[in-house]
């Protein structure tokens, strides 16, 4: 990636925006005089914050980053992420469990787990969960301080006698010290009000992009028109290996390529693994009971406005692929029209290996071309076109082309795609100074943000599920806001940490992500069978929560997805079973985990006696409940009618892109 | 919380809006790189209108501007 240059607006935009976020931790600071103002909000929110503070959670810069790079490499089927994977367990989110994580009064997801079942799964959910926020928070800053890294133009070199901070390094604590200030100041509501701000800049600051894009593509129809060639040939844009070929539709239907099976298309899933593996257990196990998106729902300023705080975050949910997967589109149909003059750009190749791929092209004999091509893909130390390299040394050979037609003739021919960095080059390709500095700032504000949520829920579970519950109860609030406010800096300071980790250890992190895959997988037969079952008990749900993580951990080890070697992306035991592509494997991992632990906690709580009588379990169980009335609001403020509203619409536009 | 969160969000879009507003008309640059469109003058615009819809909402919903 080469530095932008960025004019001055662009740098004011940046700077006003961080001025922004800064000034509202300052504003909020005046209003948090105890530890529910500043870990819970004290439930004091409106709905439509919350809902976009609840969406924005999601929508992290990796998130918009990777969307885009999933619609380049699979097309519109991407969309399934939104409308499988997220819209129908918003909804069931919304309608049937809010009334029981905002009625009990519970403070955190983990604190729910310990009035439904027992200490015993709180402290697994708690635990698990602090080290998960953590390391999601470095990740996300680590990404940042890379980013910012290769494209800002100033190189930082500091010496303080004993520590010395290079580029990433400053960048780095820079950004942390950021989300440091506002967090600490406004504590749960900062990082809301700063999500909802980050909400707009990103559909305002992509919004123009998708349009310049679309626009040099021809239009929405003749990207399609382009996309069914790429789906015939994908391996001319190096999207897939030779001699694999789709259906025309397979990169702009939804649906027809996903029920003619895995070999018909990019993803290599069938629509079982797809509807049960990621729209049921996937993505109600992340909606459902994930913390980091509950919380905003619990901060809401009553029960109605929280449960109308999913449907709300719906809404854009559903129209997001417009705005995050297209990019991807555009890019790949730009990438087969020859007079675009664009590629995705291909990983990231040293200098050094660039001087030396000229000085062998400038070697090399065009009478031998294998020689040539060897020599050169040695040289670059990538998969290379060989048709190209040939026609470069021809070209070469014909007439002597200077250094730098060269080196772009070497860039056009690397044989492999960085597709993470689609949406940047998109950006660097149609914005001028200006337009710039707003989508560039949107990408920050979402890494930031990224970092300030995952910060806020650690805070709280710390503070409540872990400091309270074990180490020091019975304090008074003054004490635990005091703590709430330690942990936060806490939580900054093991980012950090982690980001240092990611950034030296890429497979450490892939193997962290792995784990935290298997923990996450079953949890939601957990609550499914603690909300809408009595007879659920604790020791059914340890165990079976326990099973569950396990049987993924077993299913990982004793299958692999096609292409990859045995070790850490599966089979490190023996192969049983290969999937086509680790996408599937996913899905059905999580299909098998949650099988497992509802089927464990199943039996075992019918072996088992209840430790709470039916008293202790109102507010907590569906049946056991009573159901609220809404009678007395509005029609068009009941969960249960805007639901279905909802689910009407996600499914026509299901439809439209069948 | 005390904050209209509006307040924020209508300043900065207001802000933003007006800068890219005013260097799309003034600046005179080449739009070769957006396709020949002004696109600065034109999401400027964009921005600012939701910028000061967002600062009305704030001045409706009754609270005065915050004081620092």
């Amino acid at each position: 990636m080469q530095p932008i240059h960025l004019a001055w607006i662009d740098y004011t935009i940046l700077l006003a925006y961080v001025a922004f976020v800064i000034g509202i931790g300052w504003m909020l600071s005046r209003y948090m005089k105890t530890s529910a103002d500043f870990l819970t909000s004290a439930r004091s929110i409106p709905t439509w914050v919350t809902g976009l503070a609840f969406i924005s959670a999601n929508l992290g810069a990796l998130e918009l980053v990777g969307m885009a790079a999933s619609g380049a490499k699979y097309g519109i089927s991407t969309a399934h992420f939104y409308w499988v994977g997220a819209i129908p367990a918003m909804i069931f989110l919304a309608v049937f469990m809010m009334p029981f994580y905002y009625g009990s009064k519970a403070r955190s997801v983990p604190e729910y787990l310990k009035m439904r079942f027992d200490e015993r799964v709180r402290a697994l959910n708690s635990v698990a969960f602090a080290v998960m926020t953590v390391f999601a928070s470095g990740i996300s800053i680590n990404a940042l301080a890379k980013l910012l890294t290769n494209l800002l133009p100033w190189q930082f070199n500091l010496n303080f006698g004993f520590i010395h901070l290079g580029s990433y390094d400053s960048y780095l604590w820079i950004c942390s010290g950021v989300v440091l200030v506002y967090v600490l100041k406004g504590g749960l509501t900062s990082a809301i009000y700063t999500e909802v701000l980050q909400f707009f800049m990103i559909v305002l600051g992509f919004a123009p992009v998708v349009y310049l894009g679309l626009k040099d593509a021809g239009g929405w129809h003749a990207m399609n028109h382009s996309l069914q060639a790429v789906a015939v040939d994908p391996s001319a844009l190096y999207l897939k290996d030779a001699g694999i070929s789709y259906a025309p539709d397979a990169w702009t239907s939804a649906w027809t390529p996903v029920l003619a099976g895995p070999a018909h298309n990019p993803m290599g899933v069938d629509w079982f693994a797809m509807i049960f593996g990621l729209g049921f257990v996937l993505s109600f196990g992340y909606w459902c009971t994930n913390f980091l998106v509950v919380q905003r729902a619990m901060a809401a300023k009553n029960m109605t406005a929280a449960r109308n705080t999913p449907l709300v975050a719906a809404v854009p949910k559903m129209f997001f692929p417009f705005l995050v997967i297209v990019p991807g589109m555009i890019a790949a149909a730009l990438m087969s029209m020859p007079d675009k003059n664009y590629r995705i750009p291909p990983p990231i190749v040293a200098q050094a290996n660039y001087d030396q791929a000229i000085a062998a092209v400038k070697a090399a004999n065009p009478a031998d071309p294998a020689a040539a091509v060897a020599a050169v893909g040695t040289a670059l130390g990538k998969k290379i076109d060989n048709k190209r390299i040939e026609s470069l040394v021809a070209a070469e050979a014909g007439g002597k082309l200077t250094d730098t037609e060269i080196k772009q003739g070497l860039y056009n021919s690397i044989a492999e795609n960085d597709y993470d960095s689609v949406i940047l080059s998109l950006v660097k390709k149609y914005c001028p100074a200006g337009l710039l500095g707003l989508a560039l700032t949107a990408l920050l504000a979402s890494f930031m943000s990224g970092m300030a949520g995952n910060v806020t829920a650690f805070n709280t579970v710390f503070t409540y599920d872990l400091y309270q519950a074990y180490f020091a109860p019975g304090k008074s609030d003054r004490h635990y806001f005091l703590t709430g406010k330690v942990i936060t800096v806490l939580g900054i300071i093991l980012s950090i940490a982690c980001a240092y980790f990611a950034k030296q250890y890429n497979n450490a992190m892939d193997i962290i992500q792995l784990v935290f895959g298997f923990v996450n997988a079953p949890l939601f037969a957990t609550f499914l069978l603690g909300m809408f079952w009595k007879r659920a008990t604790g020791t059914g749900a340890f165990i079976g929560l326990f099973c569950g993580i396990g049987s993924s951990a077993l299913f990982h080890a004793l299958t692999i997805a096609q292409g990859n070697a045995p070790g850490v992306k599966g089979g490190y035991i023996k192969v049983l079973s290969t999937f086509p592509s680790e996408m599937a494997q996913n899905f059905w991992l999580a299909a098998f985990a949650f099988t497992v632990c509802f089927t464990f906690t199943l039996v075992i709580s019918l072996a088992t006696k209840s430790q709470k009588t039916d008293a202790d379990l109102k507010g907590l169980v569906y049946s056991l409940t009573p159901k609220i009335v809404d009678n007395n609001i509005p029609v068009y403020q009941r969960p249960a009618v805007v639901g279905i509203v909802l689910l009407i619409v996600c499914l026509i536009l299901n439809i439209i892109f069948w | 919380m005390g904050l209209d969160i509006r307040w924020p969000i209508g300043l900065m879009f207001t802000l933003i809006g007006a800068l890219l507003a005013i260097n799309g008309a003034l600046v005179k640059s080449d739009h070769a790189i957006s396709l020949g469109v002004n696109i600065n003058l034109i999401w400027g615009i964009v921005l600012l209108v939701f910028g000061v819809f967002m600062l009305l909402g704030a001045i409706k919903g009754g609270k005065n501007p915050p004081k620092a």
